[in-house]
């Protein structure tokens, strides 16, 4: 059996609770840990090929990829840092050189790549993307498409200083 | 009589054919295709092994659909190594994550263990009469693992997206299923043989 617990006292001591957390986060937002890293996701490097040239476009285009990539700890945007990316696609297999590009970050510290559409391969339609460059400490993803109709993929980096 | 060939050639072949239909094959070469459909052959004949064993295949009642299925399970453990093996020459990566449990893939793992429980039941049907296993303890085992390949392969190839249609696919696993199911039933395999025999001496 439940019963409804909305009587007085517990919604003052939940509401006030809530104004506790609301208040001080915004008092103190980058407080505490902040940004945490982001970790490699599994598989994540699987056909990586380190160097690859940063390209304009990979292959013909159609599909855009995209992300932010920040500092670990304050969030701030990490201008110029080069982000590889690779996939399979219509245009060739995940190993192959013609598959694989990089592009670098902007002030914002977005990047934004257009690359050939993905195809579901080994059972998911996904990307991998790479942040390899010495700096920082190595970030391999693999972000899964929702669906392998779409024609965009996101991927967010938090980088933490070696 | 003839019906239920039609429906088993029917069950087993269109999801053939309609893998065969897919836009994914334009972007995939020979031996990822031929690891594709090794999986969906496994899965067709993974249908028909509980039905030869059960007798249930007009023409191939009793010893006959006995020493076939001995012959499905063969090529049941061809097609797996032929899937895992184009798979791996495919993406090697990929497929070593998948082989040691490491992949992001949910459906791995399942396909793996099934892989396993299909060579335990090979290498277990090779060596029973050698290692003289008592065939009460070898009908046990190979049911317990006839149980983890059959659910291990369903969840596998319902979680892929892949070259096989979706329908297709889900009518395929289901009959796999109810097969099993019905088989294991019917057979009573976890009776004791002796019971058995006095049960259908009782009804004669």
């Amino acid at each position: 059996m439940t019963i409804a617990v909305l009587n007085r006292r517990n919604l003052l001591a939940a509401g006030g609770s809530v104004l506790v957390t609301g208040v001080s986060g915004l008092l103190f937002p980058a407080r505490a840990q902040g940004l945490a890293p982001t970790l490699s996701m599994q598989g994540g490097s699987n056909n990586y090929r380190a160097g690859a040239p940063t390209v304009d476009r990979i292959g013909k285009g159609g599909f855009w990829m995209s992300g932010t990539v920040r500092r670990a700890g304050d969030g701030a945007p990490l201008v110029g840092q080069r982000i590889q990316i690779w996939a399979h696609t219509t245009e060739g297999r995940e190993h192959e050189p013609q598959s694989h590009g990089a592009t670098l970050t902007d002030k914002n510290g977005a990047f934004r790549l257009e690359m050939p559409q993905i195809i579901p391969v080994f059972g998911q339609p996904h990307g991998h993307l790479a942040y390899d460059s010495g700096e920082f400490k190595t970030v391999f993803l693999r972000p899964v498409m929702r669906s392998a109709k779409d024609t965009s993929l996101e991927a967010h980096f938090v980088l933490q200083p070696v | 009589m003839i019906l239920i060939w039609l429906a088993l050639a029917a069950a087993v072949c269109v999801p053939i054919a309609a893998a065969a239909a897919s836009p994914l094959l334009a972007w995939r070469d020979p031996v990822y295709i031929l690891a594709c459909f090794s999986g969906i052959v496994a899965l067709g004949l993974m249908l028909v092994q509980p039905l030869l064993i059960a007798g249930y295949l007009p023409g191939l009642a009793a010893y006959r659909g006995r020493r076939t299925h001995l012959w499905t399970g063969g090529a049941l453990v061809v097609a797996v190594v032929i899937h895992v093996g184009g798979l791996w020459i495919t993406s090697p990566p990929d497929m070593i994550d998948a082989l040691l449990f490491s992949s992001p893939t949910p459906f791995s793992p399942w396909g793996v263990i099934a892989m396993w429980a299909i060579f335990s039941v090979a290498l277990f049907a090779a060596l029973r009469r050698r290692l003289g296993v008592r065939p009460r303890t070898w009908r046990i085992g190979h049911t317990l693992l006839a149980i983890v390949i059959v659910v291990g392969s369903v969840v596998h190839g319902i979680l892929i997206e892949g070259t096989m249609e979706t329908i297709s696919k889900a009518v395929l696993c289901a009959l796999v299923l109810a097969a099993t199911i019905k088989v294991m039933t019917d057979l009573k395999v976890w009776r004791r043989r002796a019971k058995l025999r006095e049960e259908s001496i009782a009804r004669q």
